[in-house]
């Protein structure tokens, strides 16, 4: 809690705030890291969204079209937050409180992929299958 | 607490033990991220949560319709040159965004670098790419509203496309752009000297640290990795 206490409104009357300063950014790490790093991670991110635009182009299509989409699209969004938000250099328990709750969205996508099945039925039981 | 203010390296247990540490009571959790940090990864969190759901009512909507959902492919065509390009414009503003997030991770690099001049300018640069990008965005709107799109109905099928399309490209341009502003902001502040001489803010007073850069690009990143996203499930599939 030290962090927090001394940029409370209390402490500033007890201690120059240039050394609160100094404390706070002592405390934390910062996350420099090699240039060229960036930049193999930049030129990978364009080779896959060229990729993924080619899918389209040539005009794939079936269960091919979707894994190749759904394969660049956890790759790039991998890199993205891996290195360009410095996630793979954090503690554990921050990657697990920021990553796990999304993947709990999946719950979600199954109940409503039963949910969107049912009302396609109910709409092609009352409204015959399609126009 | 006496283990929060240590400096460098951190003396804690690493894994699965340094989780049930780290959250364990009557402390700080995310030991060596400054809050500013912490706040902003919650707070994309909870965006996450947002386009998730936009994302969620789109599938929802895209499975249970009866009428053939509009080809993207087609609707986003571009004629160039005589030939209909498919998706050009859309795949156009997925290389600007993912430059504008290269020259972004330069600039935190640059910041930490303390070189001012080169974090400002590659700052403006990416927020140049995100006007440009905003920019193609308005075009894209424009074209598909003369084109006959409405957020109830289009010339192609399925009268959920338009809300859908309106709704998620809509919101994420919305992100763009108060990035862009904020970036233009935070550009001006290194450009001064804000974060060496440790000026307090305009607004909460507090005196910014070239970490602010970071905690920037993460917002910047974010809304790239959005696009990923919305690329992929709307766009392409």
């Amino acid at each position: 809690m030290a962090e927090a206490t001394a940029n409370g409104l209390g402490q500033h009357a007890l201690h120059p705030a240039h050394d609160v300063a100094a404390a706070v950014m002592k405390a934390d790490t910062h996350q420099e890291h090699p240039i060229k790093l960036y930049l193999v991670v930049w030129a990978w991110l364009f080779i896959l969204s060229t990729c993924s635009y080619l899918v389209d182009y040539f005009g794939l299509h079936g269960y091919l079209r979707w894994s190749l989409i759904l394969i660049f699209m956890m790759l790039k969004a991998g890199l993205i937050v891996a290195v360009f938000m410095h996630m793979a250099w954090e503690r554990l328990a921050m990657m697990y409180a920021i990553i796990l709750p999304p993947i709990l969205v999946l719950v979600f996508v199954t109940m409503m992929v039963f949910e969107a099945d049912y009302t396609l039925l109910t709409r092609i039981a009352f409204f015959g299958p399609g126009p | 607490m006496a283990e929060t203010t240590h400096t460098g390296q951190l003396n804690r247990p690493e894994g699965l033990r340094g989780i049930a540490a780290d959250w364990a009571s009557d402390q700080r959790a995310f030991k060596n991220v400054s809050w500013g940090k912490a706040m902003m990864w919650i707070f994309l969190l909870s965006d996450t949560f947002i386009f998730g759901c936009f994302l969620l009512s789109y599938m929802t909507a895209r499975m249970s319709t009866r009428v053939p959902w509009p080809n993207p492919s087609e609707v986003f065509a571009l004629r160039i040159g005589g030939s209909e390009i498919p998706l050009i414009l859309i795949a156009i503003m997925t290389f600007v965004l993912i430059s504008s997030s290269g020259t972004m991770a330069m600039a935190v690099n640059f910041g930490y670098r303390r070189d001012r001049r080169k974090t400002a300018i590659l700052m403006l640069l990416t927020a140049a790419l995100g006007a440009t990008f905003v920019g193609m965005q308005a075009f894209e709107w424009t074209k598909l509203i003369t084109e006959g799109v409405r957020p109830w109905g289009n010339p192609w099928g399925a009268a959920q496309f338009g809300s859908c399309f309106f709704m998620i490209t809509g919101f994420h341009g919305t992100h763009v752009t108060i990035g862009v502003i904020f970036l233009i902001i935070l550009a001006r502040k290194v450009w001064r000297g804000d974060f060496d001489i440790g000026r307090p803010g305009f607004f909460t007073s507090r005196r910014g640290r070239y970490e602010n850069v970071e905690i920037m690009g993460l917002y910047w990143h974010f809304v790239d990795l959005v696009w990923v996203f919305i690329f992929a499930f709307f766009y392409l599939w």
